[in-house]
C-alpha cells in the first residue's frame, strides 16, 4: 500500500489512520476511532475495482470487436426488436427501460472485454412478476433475451451476442429475511456478494462464497454459475449450500421452489438443475440460502515453496494438521508476483520463490486455532516443505495479503489481452500443463501465470499479449483442452461454459 | 543503545465497534484484538534502528492482561529482542490511565537505562495521545512526537525528527535520551517473517507487576457512560 503525504490545514487536526491508494488511482481515506463515527471504511479496496465501468474506462483504448464479427457466429431466427415492443416495456417497467447505445456500451461488453454484443435495450424489473411478464412477452413475440447480473462472468456468457434484449437484476436487490439461529438467508437475485455479507455480518454470519468479483457479482449469477470461489474447500459447493429458488422460465412461469429447509426429500429436487445451468434453464429471481457462522478468528499464512511437489506436500499437511479449520488453500507461481509487482504496484510480504501457497484458517477459538497452526509451520518449516513465509493476524495484514491473489485478475488486464482457462485437474499432473503451455507459447505471450485452488485441483492458467492475437489463440487452443481431456479433466472448474467454451464441452463429457 | 518500544494490544483496526448492553464500555469479549496500529510503527522503527547498528537492544513492553503476551510476541517476531510483560486485569482502554502507563515505563527507563523511548502517538482504543509526553515530563527527557522521520545522529548524542503538525512539517533536533512518538507515516511495519515468528518462541518476556515499579494503577477517572455516537442524519437538499 502506498502511503501519501496529504496537505494538512491549518486548524484542523485529522487522523490518518491509513490512506489506501486503489488501483485505479483514487484515495480513500479511513479514519477510526472510538469516539468518531465510523467512516466509510472500505473493507475490500480493491472491490470497486470489479465494476465494469471503473476499470474499462481507465484502461479504454478502444470498443473491443463485436463478437459477432470477431467469432464467426449467425444470428439464430429471432424476431427484432420493435417500436411496439419498447412501448409495452415501457408501460410494464416505467423509467427503468434504456435503449442509450452510450449508456448500453458497458452492458454489452464482459468485463474480461473480449466479448461485445450489440444488443439495443435493456429492462431493469424489479420484482419475480416483472419479470415473468417480461417472459411472457418475448416468448410469445420470439424476441431473445440475455438475463445478467453483475457482469463479472469469465467466459463471455454474461453479454449478449448478437441484439438481445438485456434483462438486468441490479434492481432486484432486497433481503427479504435472514434467520439467525438456522443461518438461512433469503434475497432477491440481484444482491451484490459483498453487500449481503456486510448485513450478515452484523448478525454474526457470512456468505459460504467467497470470490475476487464479490463488490459486483450477484447472487443470482453465482448460482447460475454454481460459483466455486475461495471457501470452497471449506463451505462446499452451492450445490449443497442452496436450500431453495424462484426461478422464472422461458415461456414466463415462475417455478417456485423457495424452501427454507434444510432437509426435504419429497420428490425431485428441482432446483439443483437451475444450479450452474448458466441461464440456459431459467432466470433466478430469489434465492434462499444457508449461510454458516461467521469465524472468531481468521489467521493467513503465505509460504514461499521452492517446487510444485512441495507445494502439494503442504496441503497433505495442512488437511491433516489444520483439519476443520483449513478454509482456503491457494497457490500462485513467480509470474503471479512479477503481475502483480508490475501491474498493481502490491509488494511480495516475503522473499522471492518459485511458488506461493496461502493458507487460511478460520475457527471460533483464537487460541486453539494459533496453536495449531503453530505446530503446522513448525513441522512444514522444520521438515523443509516450506522455505519462506508470514503469518498475519491482525485484519489489515490480511487484506493486503489476500489482495495479492484476489487482484491477480485484475492485474492481468492491465497486460492488455488475457487468455483465461479454469481447469480441473488430478493434482499429480497439476502443473506440468503450465510447464507445457510456457514453453509452447512463451515466445509470442507476454507471460503465462497460474494460479487457483490447489485444494480443490482447480487450476486457473492465464497468458496474456498486449492485443488480441489470433495466432496466439490458435496456439493455446484446442491444445490446452486436448491435454487436459488426456487426463480427465475438466476444461471449465467453475467459470461456467458461456459463450467461450460452449463448443468445447466434450473435451470433458 | 537500547531501545524501549511501548505496545498495546486493542481492538483490531478493521473490527466494527460494539458498545456494551450496560453502556460501561466496549464490547471486548470475543473480539479480535491487534497491535495498535501506531505501536507497529514504533517497533518497525526500532527494530530498523537496530538493523542499521544504531541500536544494540530493542525491548518491547506491554501493559495487559495475560494476552498482551501474544502482541509483545508480534514485537518480538518483528525483530525485538527481549519483551516485558506488565500484568494487569484493569481494562486497558479505559482504566488503566496514561498517567499511569508513563509513571510505570519511567520505572523501567531507570532500570533498563535505555538511549530512547519509541511509543505510538496514541492508541486506537482510548485516543488519549498523552503518555509519551507523559513519560518525557516525568524522566525529564525531550519529546519529539508525532514522527515523521527519524534520524540519529552519527555521535548517538542527538536525533533529528521531522514531525507532523498541523501546519506542515516541523524538523527539530533534541539530545538523547529522548522520547519519540511514531506518527503513521514514519514507515511501512513489515511482516514477520516465519523463521522469526518460530525464533520469537524462544525470546525471553519478563513479568512483573506495576506494584513492582511502586506504580498503582488504579484509575483516577471514573468512566459514567460509553455510548455510540448519535447516528448520522442526512444532509439537506
Amino acid at each position: 500500500m502506498a502511503h501519501q503525504r496529504l496537505p494538512v490545514t491549518i486548524g484542523h487536526f485529522r487522523q490518518y489512520l491509513a490512506l489506501i491508494n486503489n488501483g485505479s488511482g483514487c484515495l480513500h481515506r479511513t479514519v477510526s476511532s472510538y469516539t468518531q463515527v465510523h467512516a466509510k471504511y472500505c473493507p475490500i479496496q480493491y472491490q470497486s475495482s470489479r465494476r465494469f465501468g471503473l476499470l474499462s474506462r481507465s484502461m479504454q483504448k478502444e470498443e473491443p470487436e463485436l463478437t459477432s464479427v470477431r467469432y464467426n457466429v449467425q444470428r439464430g431466427n429471432f424476431a427484432r426488436i420493435s417500436s411496439e415492443d419498447v412501448a409495452v416495456f415501457e408501460k410494464l417497467l416505467p423509467g427503468r427501460v434504456i435503449a442509450d447505445p452510450e449508456e448500453l456500451v458497458g452492458y454489452n461488453t464482459d468485463w474480461l472485454r473480449m466479448c461485445r454484443g450489440n444488443s439495443q435495450l435493456l429492462l431493469r424489473p424489479k420484482t419475480t412478476e416483472e419479470i415473468s411478464e417480461i417472459m411472457k412477452y418475448c416468448n410469445a413475440h420470439n424476441l431473445a433475451v440475455m438475463p445478467q447480473g453483475g457482469n463479472t462472468g469469465l467466459v463471455g456468457g454474461s453479454v449478449p451476442v448478437f441484439d438481445e434484449i438485456i434483462i438486468s437484476t441490479s434492481l432486484m436487490n432486497k433481503i427479504i429475511s435472514v434467520d439467525e439461529i438456522s443461518g438461512t438467508l433469503v434475497c432477491q437475485a440481484g444482491c451484490v456478494l459483498e453487500a449481503l455479507n456486510t448485513h450478515l455480518s452484523d448478525l454474526g454470519l457470512m456468505m459460504p462464497l467467497d470470490l475476487g468479483a464479490k463488490g459486483s457479482c450477484q447472487i443470482g449469477g453465482n448460482i447460475s454459475t454454481n460459483a466455486g470461489g475461495l471457501r470452497l474447500m471449506r463451505y462446499g459447493s452451492l450445490h449443497g449450500s442452496v436450500l431453495g429458488l424462484e426461478v422464472v422460465q422461458a415461456d414466463g412461469t415462475v417455478l417456485d421452489c423457495l424452501s427454507t429447509l434444510r432437509k426435504d426429500n419429497t420428490g425431485y429436487d428441482l432446483k439443483q438443475l437451475f444450479i450452474g445451468s448458466e441461464g440456459t434453464l431459467g432466470i433466478v429471481t430469489s434465492v434462499s440460502i444457508l449461510c454458516p457462522r461467521k469465524p472468531q478468528s481468521i489467521n493467513l499464512a503465505i509460504l514461499g515453496v521452492s517446487n510444485f511437489e512441495n507445494c502439494l506436500k503442504a496441503l497433505k499437511e495442512a488437511k491433516g494438521m489444520l483439519g476443520e479449520i483449513l478454509s482456503a488453500f491457494e497457490f500462485m507461481d513467480s509470474p503471479c508476483i512479477d503481475l502483480v509487482k508490475a501491474n498493481l504496484q502490491l509488494t511480495n510480504p516475503i522473499s522471492d520463490m518459485p511458488f506461493y501457497v496461502l493458507i487460511e484458517t478460520a475457527g471460533s477459538n483464537g487460541t486453539h486455532d494459533e496453536e495449531k497452526l503453530n505446530l503446522f509451520l513448525e513441522k512444514v518449516l522444520g521438515e523443509g516443505i516450506v522455505e519462506d513465509g508470514t503469518v498475519a493476524t491482525d485484519s489489515t495484514k490480511i487484506q493486503s495479503i489476500w489482495a495479492i491473489r484476489e487482484r491477480l485478475a485484475e492485474a492481468l488486464l492491465h497486460d492488455g489481452y488475457v487468455y483465461k482457462y479454469d481447469i480441473s485437474l488430478p493434482l499429480a499432473n497439476f502443473y506440468d500443463l503450465v510447464i507445457d503451455m510456457r514453453e509452447r507459447v512463451n515466445d509470442i505471450a507476454t507471460r503465462t501465470v497460474a494460479y487457483g485452488h490447489l485444494g480443490d485441483g482447480n487450476l486457473h492458467l492465464n497468458i496474456t499479449s498486449p492485443t488480441y492475437d489470433h495466432e496466439l489463440l490458435e496456439k493455446i487452443e484446442p491444445f490446452i483442452y486436448e491435454w487436459t481431456s488426456r487426463y480427465n479433466g475438466s476444461i471449465s472448474a467453475e467459470h461456467g461454459l458461456g459463450f467461450k467454451k460452449k463448443d468445447f464441452i466434450h473435451f470433458s463429457k | 543503545m537500547k531501545v524501549l518500544v511501548g505496545v498495546k494490544r486493542v481492538v483490531d483496526y478493521a473490527v466494527k465497534i460494539r458498545i456494551k448492553a450496560d453502556k460501561s464500555a466496549v464490547e471486548t469479549a470475543s473480539v479480535k484484538m491487534s497491535m495498535n496500529p501506531f505501536c507497529e510503527i514504533a517497533v518497525e522503527e526500532a527494530v530498523r534502528m537496530k538493523e542499521k547498528k544504531i541500536a544494540d537492544e530493542v525491548i518491547a513492553v506491554s501493559i495487559g492482561p495475560k494476552q498482551a503476551q501474544e502482541t509483545i510476541r508480534t514485537a518480538l517476531a518483528m525483530g525485538a529482542d527481549r519483551g516485558v510483560h506488565i500484568t494487569t486485569d484493569a481494562r486497558t482502554d479505559q482504566e488503566v490511565q496514561p498517567l499511569a502507563v508513563a509513571k510505570v515505563l519511567a520505572a523501567l527507563v531507570e532500570q533498563e537505562q535505555p538511549g530512547m523511548v519509541v511509543l505510538g502517538k496514541q492508541a486506537i482504543d482510548d485516543d488519549s495521545n498523552q503518555t509519551g509526553q507523559m513519560l518525557a515530563g516525568l524522566l525529564d527527557w525531550p519529546q519529539a512526537t508525532f514522527a515523521n522521520e527519524v534520524t540519529v545522529a552519527d555521535d548517538k548524542a542527538s536525533v533529528q525528527v521531522v514531525r507532523e503538525i498541523d501546519g506542515g512539517l516541523q524538523t527539530l533536533s533534541a539530545p538523547l535520551p529522548a522520547v519519540v512518538t511514531a506518527d503513521l507515516r514514519l514507515n511501512q511495519p513489515r511482516y514477520a517473517t516465519l523463521p522469526n515468528i518460530m525464533k520469537a518462541k524462544k525470546k525471553k518476556i519478563a513479568k512483573h507487576k506495576a506494584a513492582d515499579f511502586g506504580v498503582d494503577l488504579a484509575s483516577t477517572v471514573e468512566v459514567v457512560s460509553v455510548e455510540d455516537p448519535p447516528v448520522r442524519q442526512a444532509g439537506q437538499k
